[in-house]
């Protein structure tokens, strides 16, 4: 026999009220956590694709659509720049390190990017079995599209022309499978990487084999050769205000910030997730409005009670802490349950989730969603706070004396 | 022994009451008697220290009631003071035992089972230990509660009109029960009563 024995029996003696308090509870924190576990990995995905890359170089168009395509292998690229001019960017005195990329071909949806050995160094990539490229129509597979397609080192396959879909088969050409790397826990997982000769390769052939029909112009296009877009980092971070400028005045192309974009991005879909945290924050107003006007309804019915337990030799300030317990004891349950649906909502989500970019997970916790429980309680307490307080003014020997 | 002194109580009306002195010695058993409105109920707060008297003093054992700070008051009523109400009020989401318990609890004394189930035992109810109070009639409610005012061997055993809504025969029982349970748990025993069935039981008389 406990306080928490005498809180959990009245709770359970109120069952419809309990229940309705917790599932407003729950909800609350169900939603503000499904957002917070959203959002945190979203933004921890983003944020490691683009870690290392301070610019990209590519074709005119949306700044937006360059940093999508080129860093997070999402949208289609905004076309194509002269392989030369991005040759003579690369060797500018600002660029540490400049990646080429060449994008065009997927094989069942997993993009085939032409690159050369600064990719692997820009990532970090390092190999779990079989070894990187060497010559053309050589890949190296990112771990999850080895372990989804099934492919093995010395496998051939088929690209596809385009981004998506399987339709145009570039036939001429086999790629095998050189290696396979290592999960990397990013992007590249997701990848198929070559050198840039393969994808010059493949649509050469394409083109020669369409020769008699093919137009002056596009045979002009071809023998200058291009690529889809540069990944560069700075020497130093002043480059930050001078080299993006080079590029946009002086040049046919443009440079874009994938941490500006990104933020860009977000701020977007901010706009949506700070929506749903205010309705979720106006479910937790409901519920702790819902827990005060019960418990102070209650007060009406266990005044008899609590002045029993007075009479019992029990101190106000231990019935005050009664009520309080009762009230957090529902949102500490509420809480928990919440937590809970949050976690299975997200693991869901990630289940039936088509993009395998940002994979979301419920099985991680955060340290920061211990809060929402402190927000539980607290709310909890709050609410119970004017019901318990109605403790002191009980007059003991009238409520006894009285009849029921 | 418990002492009354001097007592005048002033209610908010500004009726003012005063009650004779009173001395009751260990284990004596006591009618308070008084037609109704003639303030037995408060004086019975103001004994079992629920309401301050305007003046006066009442002490238990040597203990001045009304000098304790109200939180060892409610300690001390809870250790050495038996109430039993016109009304059961047992707690209803409990049941008789975790009532019983909650005694106990509630005075910060541990808790002790077989005296619990002991006490129902005597007092005939022992079979109803797992029940709720919505399952019991008025007569087996008004047992539990005087079970519940034994549980933590009080010095003194308040009754406060225990037979008011009783037939002949239960208040016969009831009568009997508080007078044989207060001498063989060693309580003193005072039963507030305008009813005249009573009246056979007891020999000594406050007269209000």
């Amino acid at each position: 026999m406990n306080i928490l024995k005498i809180s959990s029996k009245n709770l359970v003696r109120n069952k419809l009220t309990t229940i309705l308090n917790v599932v407003l509870v729950a909800f609350g924190v169900g939603i503000l956590s499904v957002l917070f576990l959203a959002s945190t990995q979203i933004n921890n995905k983003l944020e490691n694709n683009a870690k290392d890359i301070d610019l990209v170089v590519g074709a005119k168009g949306s700044p937006l659509q360059l940093i999508l395509s080129s860093v997070y292998h999402i949208d289609n690229p905004t076309g194509n720049i002269p392989a030369k001019d991005a040759y003579q960017l690369m060797h500018n005195p600002m660029v540490k390190r400049a990646v080429p990329l060449a994008l065009g071909d997927n094989y069942n949806g997993y993009r085939i990017v032409g690159t050369d050995s600064t990719f692997t160094n820009l990532y970090g990539l390092s190999i779990q079995k079989g070894s990187f490229w060497h010559k053309d129509l050589e890949v190296t597979l990112g771990s999850n599209v080895a372990l989804t397609s099934g492919l093995k080192i010395g496998d051939t396959f088929f690209g596809a022309h385009g981004l998506t879909g399987s339709g145009d088969v570039h036939k001429q050409y086999a790629y095998q499978v050189k290696g396979i790397l290592k999960p990397q826990g990013n992007i590249t997982d997701n990848l198929i990487l070559t050198n840039i000769g393969s994808v010059y390769k493949m649509h050469e052939e394409k083109h020669a084999e369409n020769h008699n029909h093919a137009t002056a112009e596009e045979a002009k296009e071809i023998n200058d050769k291009q690529i889809t877009a540069l990944l560069i980092q700075y020497k130093s971070p002043m480059s930050v205000i001078v080299f993006p400028r080079m590029v946009n005045q002086s040049t046919n192309m443009q440079a874009a910030s994938p941490a500006m974009e990104s933020a860009r991005l977000f701020s977007l879909i901010g706009v949506g997730i700070d929506t749903l945290r205010w309705f979720a924050i106006f479910i937790m107003g409901v519920a702790a409005l819902s827990i005060f006007i019960s418990l102070y309804n209650a007060m009406k019915e266990r005044k008899y009670d609590l002045a029993i337990m007075r009479c019992l030799g029990a101190s106000k300030f231990k019935l005050f802490f009664l009520v309080i317990f009762e009230g957090v004891l529902v949102t500490f349950i509420g809480t928990c349950l919440g937590l809970l649906i949050g976690h299975a909502a997200i693991e869901v989500i990630g289940i039936y989730q088509e993009t395998s970019q940002a994979k979301l997970t419920g099985l991680t916790a955060f340290p920061q969603e211990i809060y929402l429980i402190w927000i539980g309680l607290i709310i909890g307490a709050l609410a119970s706070l004017i019901p318990a307080m109605q403790i002191y003014k009980v007059d003991i020997a009238a409520t006894l004396t009285k009849d029921r | 022994m418990i002492k009354v002194n001097s007592l005048t109580h002033v209610y908010e009306k500004g009726r003012k009451l005063m009650f004779p002195c009173w001395e009751i010695g260990d284990m004596e058993q006591w009618l308070l008697l008084g037609a109704s409105g003639s303030g037995k109920s408060t004086l019975l707060n103001i004994i079992s220290g629920l309401l301050k008297p305007s003046q006066g003093e009442v002490s238990i054992n040597g203990t001045d009631l009304y000098t304790l700070p109200v939180r060892k008051l409610d300690r001390f009523r809870g250790r050495h003071i038996g109430i039993i109400f016109q009304r059961p009020h047992l707690i209803r989401s409990l049941d008789v035992l975790d009532n019983l318990e909650l005694a106990a609890l509630m005075a910060g004394l541990p808790t002790d089972h077989e005296r619990n189930r002991s006490l129902l035992a005597d007092l005939g109810i022992g079979e109803l230990a797992k029940k709720y109070p919505d399952q019991l009639s008025q007569g087996q409610l008004q047992r539990v509660s005087v079970a519940r005012a034994l549980v933590n061997k009080p010095d003194l055993l308040i009754a406060d009109e225990p037979t008011s809504s009783l037939d002949d025969e239960n208040t016969n029982q009831v009568v009997k029960m508080l007078t044989t349970q207060a001498k063989d748990n060693g309580a003193a025993l005072i039963i507030a009563t305008h009813d005249a069935r009573v009246r056979n039981h007891l020999t000594k008389t406050y007269l209000l």
